[in-house]
């Protein structure tokens, strides 16, 4: 799987796939690897660097950057090295690997030599990264996004597993026609971060990015 | 490999790491396999994220190990004797209820566990853990409405859930045992003490099973010896297969 350049059609959200979110950036530099060889200090990279890693599409959904996605969530320069922090959405995303590979090309391109792409786990990704232009971006292609983490996702502390089999109702509005009288058909959709539904009035099935 | 002569905390890293990889490698055999498109969708998804959490755990158990060897080499290149899962993820996927058994068994224990090892002062563990509890909350779920859908089903699904469950239930004993070990490094507040885990997965597995119309076996067996490198017959098998590529192929690459 390679990232295409360039935003594809809409309609590509059929194999649309892990969307590696990127929390907003928290401004505070991590510490290197111990051993990596310091050459200077990290400071934030030139609005244009960290633009075009922002601007590398997940590989499944390339409409939307890593950066939409909550993705990215560090682009540093430390002399002539540039070190970018990435993180997954979920510990099994196999787009880890293509989003790496295309943050290594795309900078490449523009002369960078020395690159380093880490994959940071703390605090781990969350859907409520994924920013508004993202959320916006995934309704156009058909995909419901993520309501707020705080409502829908099992908490980690009280929660047990749930004792009812009847479909969660009117989780999501219709990413077609709106209507919020739709049905859960399965937790796990096309990949482990997006569910299975159907709307009721419509009658079409649709994918929802699930709250994370 | 002994546990004399590695550090506490790698052993650890590859009790966790090879749990789920073990699990992970039995899901997958069902892909293109499950009853349904939906279900074959899910247990591929479950067996993706458990192997994400392996690949995770056993890069650090090998980093800590500090001899070179990488996720890879951990994965591939260990005999039976020195994977350190738990008897439980190794048992034969059996028919779907025995499968979907296993899962409701070692999901809401993995659940629990990183709930609790959230708080570890290892910040890897500690990391691991906080990505791999949200992901283990579908599973656990999972597991209880296919629990409670065949139980509460037909005659035949019934029998069959309570066969599958039969079949699991003393494996689950080995989940909650201390060694020295994991006793020490808990102590240190770095692992979680299973028996600690112990009444949150009664509560939580109880009430899908009494929900389920199933019965909780009555059996005093519980089999032990998986982290300590003690398997079962099945893990030998299983590996044959898992490890055939790399092994017959050494360094070979996509």
């Amino acid at each position: 799987m390679t990232a295409v350049p360039g935003v594809p059609a809409p309609g590509d959200e059929a194999s649309s796939s892990e969307l590696c979110l990127a929390v907003a950036a928290s401004s505070e530099v991590r510490d290197a690897v111990a051993g990596a060889p310091e050459a200077g200090e990290a400071v934030a990279a030139s609005p244009e660097l960290r633009d075009a890693v922002a601007a590398v599409p997940d590989p499944e959904i390339p409409a939307l950057g890593i950066a939409d996605l909550g993705i990215l969530r560090e682009v540093r320069t430390r002399g002539e090295r540039v070190e970018v922090d990435i993180t997954p959405t979920y510990s099994g995303c196999p787009a880890m690997e293509a989003i790496r590979a295309d943050i290594v090309a795309t900078l490449r391109r523009r002369g960078v030599a020395d690159i380093e792409v880490r994959t940071v786990l703390s605090p781990p990704w969350s859907t409520d990264s994924i920013s508004e232009a993202g959320r916006r971006k995934l309704l156009d292609l058909g995909i419901a996004p993520p309501g707020p983490v705080s409502r829908l996702v099992p908490e980690h502390g009280e929660w047990r597993p749930g004792l009812s089999l009847l479909p969660l109702r009117n989780l999501v509005a219709c990413p077609h026609c709106g209507s919020s009288d739709t049905d859960e058909v399965s937790r796990f959709s096309s990949t482990a971060c997006k569910s299975l539904h159907r709307c009721r009035s419509c009658g079409e099935p649709f994918e929802h990015f699930k709250a994370h | 490999m002994t546990a004399a002569v590695v550090p506490a905390l790698a052993v650890y890293a590859l009790r966790l790491g090879d749990d789920c990889l073990v699990l992970s490698q039995r899901l997958s055999e069902w892909t293109a396999r499950a009853p349904e498109l939906e279900e074959d969708v899910a247990l591929t998804n479950i067996a993706l994220d458990l192997l994400g959490q392996a690949r995770l755990l056993l890069s650090y158990a090998g980093e800590v190990e500090g001899r070179g060897r990488d996720e890879d080499a951990l994965a591939f290149r260990r005999d039976e004797r020195e994977f350190l899962n738990c008897q439980l993820v190794e048992q034969l996927s059996g028919d779907f209820g025995q499968t979907i058994a296993r899962q409701l068994l070692f999901s809401t224990y993995q659940h629990q566990l990183w709930r609790v090892l959230c708080g570890s002062i290892d910040p890897t563990l500690s990391a691991i853990a906080a990505r791999s509890v949200k992901e283990a909350a579908y599973h656990c779920d999972h597991a209880a409405k296919w629990t409670l859908r065949l139980g509460d089903g037909t005659e035949e699904s019934h029998r069959r859930m309570q066969a599958g469950l039969d079949a699991m239930w003393p494996f689950a004993a080995e989940l909650f045992e201390r060694d020295p070990l994991v006793g020490d490094l808990a102590g240190r507040g770095v692992a979680v003490d299973p028996p600690r885990l112990r009444p949150a997965w009664d509560a939580a597995v109880l009430a899908v099973v009494s929900e389920a119309t199933l019965a909780v076996p009555d059996t005093a067996w519980a089999p032990t010896g998986g982290r300590s490198g003690l398997h079962t017959e099945a893990l030998g098998h299983m590996l044959a297969e898992m490890q055939h590529l790399h092994r017959s192929h050494p360094g070979a690459r996509w």
